[in-house]
């Protein structure tokens, strides 16, 4: 059965969308854009709020490329292949070797692929902000996220500052550090998350932080969560707290997450340690192996300033100003009929 | 047997959940960046039309439930099963009483309606949205009252009972919406 796709684009325009497809017979393809051109026009709005508040702090805009020849081992991330290379899922590798060069604090709005990630939040090809500032820690680049969200958002309440694991104790009352995976399994059955197992132990947090941990977070103000468990610290530095914690952020609005960020890790031996465990659970896991970006690793050796990075995906911050309810509705066009 | 991956998942898929034929009602995907993927769906269970929540890891596959929606036409009652035919190949299937509640009320032999089968058994049988049906016992119309207000019981002539409104008599046609059971208008037939 189709629903009648109509409903409010959150600018008083009434979109029909489902129901064009809904009319039978001729079958030519559907051709227009999933996106009210008053949202584009929004987008757009918001694309120059961005690029004058970097301009007003002297952040340089910079572009790398968006093919290469190596890509991300991270291993919930997947990369298209194209022409002998990768599309790269996020510009930070080349950022670095920026940073590593002497670039000074950098920005980019760049699109980024995601083999495979496709739903109402998701779209496998997608717009990043991503920006460095050098010499700050992941504190301060928080309260720069905060400043730039309150404004393109227009956000009037102070954000809300929660680590990891308070927002577990909060939601679940389980120390996401400490609790074993059967406690975490039992949780999520609880939370009407059942059936997904068996993972392992950041499987289940995984589960839980998307599907009932984040959800209730940042009700109409940001919600910033911090301090990961090590096993989760992607390229961020671990900090020797007990336990250890990753310097790495998340930002949500309305349960919604829009960003990560990290105090970065410049610790090259580190950083190859991480690779080759990212590729050794690949392999067990039967999953593509891709290379490791060596340049990068270069740049590390050479030295990377101490620095702080944070990436933001930029159409669900454009569709939280449009009210929307899915990527769709901010995007010329979607994965699905690109 | 046919099998789905996570990412072919879509509102209407027929898929199995411990040895039941399912349809999703709903799928999200929901991944955090640097975490695991996972899809969250609502499925109906075919037989009882419960709706549950259920997680998938991403990438996992399901076997697909095989289950076919057919136009089939009414035949007979024989008291413990009805009949259907497939209009274009004559083949006959034979529903249970779990299969054909809620629809049969509304049924009357020679009628089209949509058998949805698992594996090659009816599983159940939606009567269309709207019929037209003879009254065969009501109070006496009151000529006049076209207001609408009030009503009384009528039976129709495949059993079922409906509210109409004072001015319908007995032996007239009317249509009916089966999914409220509720009296649209008179019809003639």
């Amino acid at each position: 059965m189709i629903k009648s796709g109509i409903r409010d684009s959150g600018f008083g325009i009434r979109v029909d969308v489902g129901g064009r497809k809904a009319e039978g017979g001729c079958r030519q393809p559907d051709w227009h854009p999933t996106a009210p051109i008053a949202n584009l026009r929004k987008r757009a709005e918001i694309l120059a709020t961005i690029r004058a508040f970097f301009a007003r702090r002297d952040v340089l805009e910079v572009e790398t490329p968006l093919l290469s020849k190596a890509a991300v081992t991270d291993v919930h991330l997947d990369s298209i292949a194209a022409d002998g290379g990768f599309l790269q899922t996020s510009p930070e590798f080349a950022m670095k070797r920026l940073l590593a060069a002497g670039a000074g604090d950098i920005y980019q709005l760049c699109k980024v692929f995601r083999a495979g990630e496709a739903g109402r939040h998701h779209n496998p090809e997608f717009t990043l902000l991503e920006w460095y500032r050098v010499g700050w820690d992941y504190h301060r680049l928080m309260a720069e996220v905060a400043d730039l969200l309150a404004q393109v958002l227009g956000i009037e309440t102070e954000p809300e500052y929660l680590s990891y694991r308070e927002a577990f104790v909060r939601r679940l009352e389980l120390d996401p550090f400490t609790a074993p995976p059967d406690a975490l399994e039992a949780a999520a059955e609880r939370a009407g998350l059942g059936g997904a197992g068996p993972l392992d132990r950041d499987g289940w947090l995984d589960l839980l932080a998307g599907g009932c941990v984040y959800p209730a977070l940042g009700k109409d103000r940001l919600c910033f969560i911090y301090d990961f468990p090590v096993s989760q610290a992607a390229l961020a530095r671990v900090r020797q707290d007990e336990p250890p914690v990753a310097e790495r952020f998340e930002v949500l609005f309305d349960g919604l997450e829009l960003g990560n960020g990290f105090t970065e890790l410049t610790d090259a031996d580190e950083q190859r340690r991480r690779f080759e465990h990212d590729l050794a659970y690949r392999r067990k896991q039967g999953l593509a192996e891709p290379p490791i970006d060596r340049r990068f690793l270069a740049a590390l050796e050479a030295g990377l300033p101490e620095s702080a990075g944070v990436a933001v995906g930029v159409d669900r911050v454009v569709m939280l100003a449009c009210r929307g309810e899915r990527i769709g509705d901010v995007t010329a066009f979607t994965a699905e009929n690109a | 047997m046919a099998t789905y991956s996570t990412n072919e998942f879509k509102g209407g898929l027929k898929i199995m959940l411990d040895g039941d034929p399912y349809t999703i009602v709903e799928n999200e995907f929901v991944k955090p960046g640097k975490g695991q993927a996972f899809n969250r769906v609502k499925v109906r269970n075919l037989k009882t039309d419960r709706v549950i929540d259920r997680t998938f890891k991403s990438g996992e596959t399901v076997d697909s439930a095989d289950v076919v929606e057919t136009e089939m036409q009414y035949l007979y009652s024989d008291g413990e099963f009805w009949h259907f035919m497939k209009p274009d190949t004559f083949e006959q299937f034979a529903a249970g009483p779990a299969a054909v509640e809620g629809a049969v009320q509304w049924l009357k032999p020679e009628d089209m309606c949509n058998v949805i089968l698992w594996n090659g058994d009816p599983l159940s049988v939606e009567a269309p949205n709207f019929v037209v049906l003879q009254i065969t016992e009501t109070d006496p119309g009151v000529r006049g009252d076209t207001s609408g207000g009030g009503g009384k019981p009528a039976t129709l002539e495949t059993g079922a009972v409906v509210r109409v409104p004072l001015f319908v008599d007995q032996g007239e046609m009317i249509k009916v919406d089966t999914r409220t059971a509720t009296y649209v208008a008179r019809a003639k037939e």
